[in-house]
This record gives structure tokens, sequence and C-alpha cells, in this order.
């Protein structure tokens, strides 16, 4: 029975690798998320969020004028793409049986796959290249461009999961389909779907590539929307690849504060979606 | 009895509709679906509409590098904006090579990641061990390019490097002197930043492996272990390579933490310590400092190259997942 030792002995050593394998893909989330309490805490304060760039040599400054360009240009990209997005999710869901829904649920997956930068690059050429000059309403469209194909999956997938049965009760009393559509699925759906779209801002929040030749970043306070304008991962970026300590003490806490928005819109929409799935399955 | 409402007790005044009406009715669609059905459509339109300009974009703006360079582009490597003179060779080698890399590292320990999730782990752990993976798509590629340069990139060559060298430096692959930004930090950074979308995505693929195959596997006699090896793994495997060659999309077109780590040099090299390019990261540096309208349109060139590569490779993959989840869209809920 030497066999059958080893055979035994063969699966305990792979189920430990398992274990060990799990483990090691869990240790770098653990090793980023340390690091950046380790070198950006102490570094977040009131005048980081209320302060912008100062200049070279003098120490400070603050990361003011990058949230607030952030939340406009992410803010932009919500305005044209979460509408576009939820509108395909639900004309997916609702009809998209045929070799349209088909076609476009696939040229969904390879958009979402398309590299941010190569969107970065055709949005400078549609968009920066005529206006002469980088605006926040360039960074804004090409963000929306990466929107639109993670909401209408997300969405789809959210719509889906309404039981059949509420749709025919609600025909059965007379609605007619779009009523049925817009005010009962639909509506059951709209926790999800919300949080469906917060997932997505969340991952567009921290894109970089896109803004490189868009959105460009500032230097300066700016909210006005055809000018060049900084955001929170541009910064990060530049103060990075940077030679001064105080940039990379900045790029830090910048780093703390973007990962801290991301994963608390995304670990929060987790939970929502979880609890909702459940309940309609 | 005698409250009965007068009104009840008139004739029908309004005519019977017949049979033929009623089917009529019943037929015709009201307005308001129109203008739904209708709405709904335009928007999705708006999504092939955006994936046609940009492929068309690209072309155009490609066009005058494709004119004056030709295919001879793609083979020559130098790169040289002074004297107008391009070679995408190097930057293509680098961004297979890389995501190269990355496919090693990544694929088995995502695909164990994924046994361990499906098969192997206590049912109390595997939900909050998915999410943290799960998490590890969430965080921004700036942050991993971030920590890749303060603390990955040392790491690698001041503790990890000094122990493996004595054993591993008489390989071609491991020649030369390692400085910290090279092809292999640039493929670490991107296998952690795959593992989860080929982990998420092979984890849907074994839970969609129907139980009797694993019951079969267990009663025929074998350990968890070989029913997992022998039946469960090849039952998937048309899933498992879409999921690896997802990820092998993502790889290729990952732009910001590789540019961070991977040296940015113009170069084809075969040893990993070496820094080199990619197509996504020479775009990144070089595009908004183009001087020659050559350089920017060489820059065009090389971004449709690569949307042309991601988007066969994608296409491969929905194929391989789509043919074992029948077209429920495995993976887009997970990420």
């Amino acid at each position: 029975m030497k066999g059958r030792l080893i055979r035994r002995l063969t699966g305990s050593l792979m189920t430990g690798l398992t274990y060990g394998a799990a483990a090691v893909a869990v240790l770098p989330l653990a090793a980023i998320l340390g690091m950046l309490i380790v070198k950006g805490a102490g570094s977040v304060n009131l005048d980081f969020f209320v302060k912008s760039a100062v200049p070279l040599g003098e120490s400070g400054g603050g990361f003011a004028y990058a949230i607030v360009g952030t939340l406009i240009i992410v803010g932009l990209a919500c305005l044209v793409g979460l509408p576009i997005g939820v509108g395909t999710g639900i004309y997916l869901a609702e009809f998209g049986g045929g070799w349209f829904g088909f076609t476009v649920r696939f040229l969904a997956d390879i958009l979402n796959g398309t590299p941010s930068v190569v969107i970065g690059i055709v949005v400078w050429s549609l968009v920066v290249k005529p206006m002469g000059h980088f605006s926040a309403f360039a960074g804004g469209c090409a963000l929306a461009i990466i929107l639109v194909p993670i909401v209408a999956r997300t969405t789809e997938e959210m719509v889906r999961l309404v039981p059949n049965s509420l749709r025919e009760a609600a025909l059965a009393l007379g609605y007619p389909r779009w009523r049925t559509s817009l005010f009962v699925v639909v509506r059951t759906a709209r926790a999800a779907i919300v949080t469906g779209c917060l997932v997505a801002v969340a991952r567009v929040a921290g894109e970089t590539a896109p803004l490189l030749f868009t959105a460009f970043g500032n230097q300066f306070f700016s909210t006005r929307i055809l000018q060049p304008m900084a955001a929170l991962p541009l910064q990060i970026y530049d103060y990075a690849v940077g030679p001064y300590d105080d940039w990379h003490r900045l790029a830090w806490a910048g780093a703390l504060v973007l990962i801290g928005l991301v994963l608390v819109l995304s670990l929060v929409a987790r939970l929502v979606v979880g609890r909702g799935a459940r309940r309609h399955a | 009895m005698t409250d009965v409402p007068a009104a009840s007790l008139e004739p029908e005044v309004v005519p019977r509709p017949t049979a033929e009406e009623r089917w009529r009715a019943l037929r015709t669609v009201s307005r308001g679906d129109v203008v739904y059905r209708s709405l709904l459509t335009l928007l999705t339109l708006c999504l092939p509409a955006v994936l046609l300009v940009i492929a068309l974009e690209l072309l155009v703006a490609a066009l005058p590098g494709i004119r004056a360079m030709g295919l001879s582009f793609l083979v020559h490597s130098e790169w040289d904006a002074v004297h107008d003179r391009f070679g995408a060779l190097p930057l293509i080698v680098g961004t297979v090579y890389s995501s190269a890399i990355a496919l090693v590292i990544a694929v088995p320990l995502a695909l164990a990641c994924a046994v361990f999730l499906t098969e192997f782990a206590p049912r109390w752990l595997r939900q909050p061990v998915a999410t943290l993976i799960e998490l590890l798509a969430a965080v921004p590629s700036v942050i991993y390019g971030l920590w890749g340069i303060f603390v990955l990139i040392p790491l690698l060559r001041d503790h990890l490097w000094p122990v493996v060298k004595p054993v591993l430096h008489w390989l071609p692959i491991f020649s030369g002197v390692f400085y910290g930004p090279s092809m292999l930090a640039a493929g670490v950074i991107l296998a952690i930043m795959i593992l989860p979308y080929i982990a998420a995505v092979t984890r849907e693929v074994l839970l969609a492996v129907p139980p009797a195959q694993r019951e079969a596997g267990l009663a025929l006699g074998a350990t968890r272990w070989e029913t997992v090896w022998t039946v469960i793994l090849p039952y998937g495997r048309a899933g498992i390579m879409g999921a690896v060659i997802l990820g092998l999309g993502r790889a290729l077109g990952e732009t910001m933490a590789v540019t961070m780590v991977i040296g940015n040099n113009h170069q084809v090299a075969l040893s990993v310590l070496k820094p080199g390019y990619t197509i996504a990261s020479v775009i990144a540096n070089e595009f908004a400092e183009s001087v020659t309208r050559l350089q920017v349109s060489s820059l065009f060139y090389v971004g449709l190259v690569l949307f042309v590569i991601t988007l066969v490779v994608n296409a491969l993959a929905r194929f391989l997942v789509w043919r074992v989840a029948r077209g429920s869209g495995v993976g887009s809920t997970a990420l």
C-alpha cells in the first residue's frame, strides 16, 4: 500500500500549495496598503486637503487642486458615460437576445479590453487637437469612454437578476412594456445598478494614462473645464517619478487618499450588491 | 338590493369589440413602447460607434507613418526623433516579453488560488479571500507603479537578487548588471496586477463544472487532489485558457505601472535584468513631447498595433470563456 500513501501525501502537499498560493496572492494587497499607511498617513492632514502646490524649495503644500480636479473630471465622465452605459445595459438585458445584442455585448468586452492609453491618444486627436489645447473636458470624454462598457455590463447583469415573475405580474396587470421595464424591473434593480455604477466610477477615478494627453495636469487650482486641469492620479505620477523627497512624500499621501476613495467605494458597493443578489435569487 | 346604483342597471352602451379588433389591439404596440425602445437603441448604438471611431481615428492618424515606413516599421529597432527614424521592434518585443514574464508568474498562482477558492478552502474562508483578491484588481495602476518604484525594485535588487544570483547568473536571461528598473520588475508588477483577473474568471469556470463530474471522480477512488487534476481542470480547460488570455490582454495594454518600473530604454535584450520598453509606455512617455509629425504618427502607428493585438487577444478570450459559460458573460460580474 505504498502507492496509496504517496497518493495521499501528494494530495496533502498540493492542497497545502494552494493554501500557500492564496496567501501569496493576498500578500501584495497587504504590502501595498501597509506601505501606503506607513509612508502616506503622516502627510495626510488638513493642509493636504485645503492647500495647493507650493513652489519648489518650500515645504508643505497640498493636493486640494488635484482632488477638486479629479472630482470635476470624473463628474464630467459620469454625466456622459452613466446614461449611455445604464441605457445600454437595460437594452441588453431587456431586448438583447438577438444578433444585435450579442454584437454589442461582444463589442463592449472589446472596448473594455482596449488599453486606456490608446483611448487617450484618440481623444487627443479628436478633442484636444481641434481645440488647440488640453482640457478637463477632453479628460472627461476619455474617462466616459472607459466607463460605458463597464457600466453597461454590470447594469445588464443586475437587471437580469430581477425574477421574470415580477415582469409577468406587471404585464398581466395591464402595464405597457415600457412601464413594466422602467418602473418595475429597473426599479427593482435600482440599488444594484447604482452600486455597480459606483464600482465603475471608482475604477475610472484611478485611471492615469488617458488623462496624460487630455486633462494634462495643472500646477494651479482651476475649475475651468475648457482648460488643463490637475487630477489626483496624474499628480501622484508626476511626483512619484520626480527627484525630490518632498514630492515623494506627497505622492504617497495622494496615493493613500486615492486608494481610500477607490477601496471604500468598491467595498461598500460589493457588500450591497452581494446582499441584493442574494435577495433576488 | 335597492342600493344598486342606477348606472349599472342601464344597458351596455359601448359596443363589444369584434374578435378582429381585439387581435389588432393586442398586436399594436403602445407609443410609449416605441419611444422607450428607440431611446434605448439609440443609447446602445453609442458603444459600437465609439469603437468604430477609435479604430478609424487610429488608422487615419497613423496613415502618414504607415505611408512613410510601411511594414518595415515593425522590424526596425532604431528610435531617433532627431533624424525622424522610427522602428517598433523593441517596443513590440518588450510588450510581449513583459507580458510573458507576467503570465509565467501569475498563471500557476492564479490557478492555485481558484482551485483553493472552489475546492479546498473551508467554506467560511472562501468569500473573504475571494473579495481580497478582487480588491487587488481595484487598486489603481499608478499606485502599483509608486509601490514598484519605492518597494518592489529595492526589494528585488537589494534582497532577492543577491540571494539567487550565485545560482542563476550563468543563465543568459539573468546576465548583466541589475540596476533595478527592468523587464523583470515590469513582469512582476504585471503578474500582481493580472492575477486577480485570471483567478476570478477561472473561479467562475470551475464553479460551472457540474457537481456530478466531481462526484464521479471521488466515487472512482480518486483523492480530492486527483479529482481536481484529472477531472475538474481538464473539464474547464477551454474556460481556463480564456481566463489566461484575458489576463494576457490586460498585461499587454497596461501602461502606468509598467512605465514607472521598466526603465524605458529602446533596446532588445534577452536578459530580464535589462531595462526595456513597451508600446503603452512609449506612448505615455513620448506622446506629449513629440516634436515632428512623423513621430506623432509613429506613436499612433504603434498604438494601432497595440489596439489590433489586444482586440484579437480579447476576442479569442471571450470566445473561449463564452463557450463554457454559454454567453452569460462570466467574469464581468466579478470585475
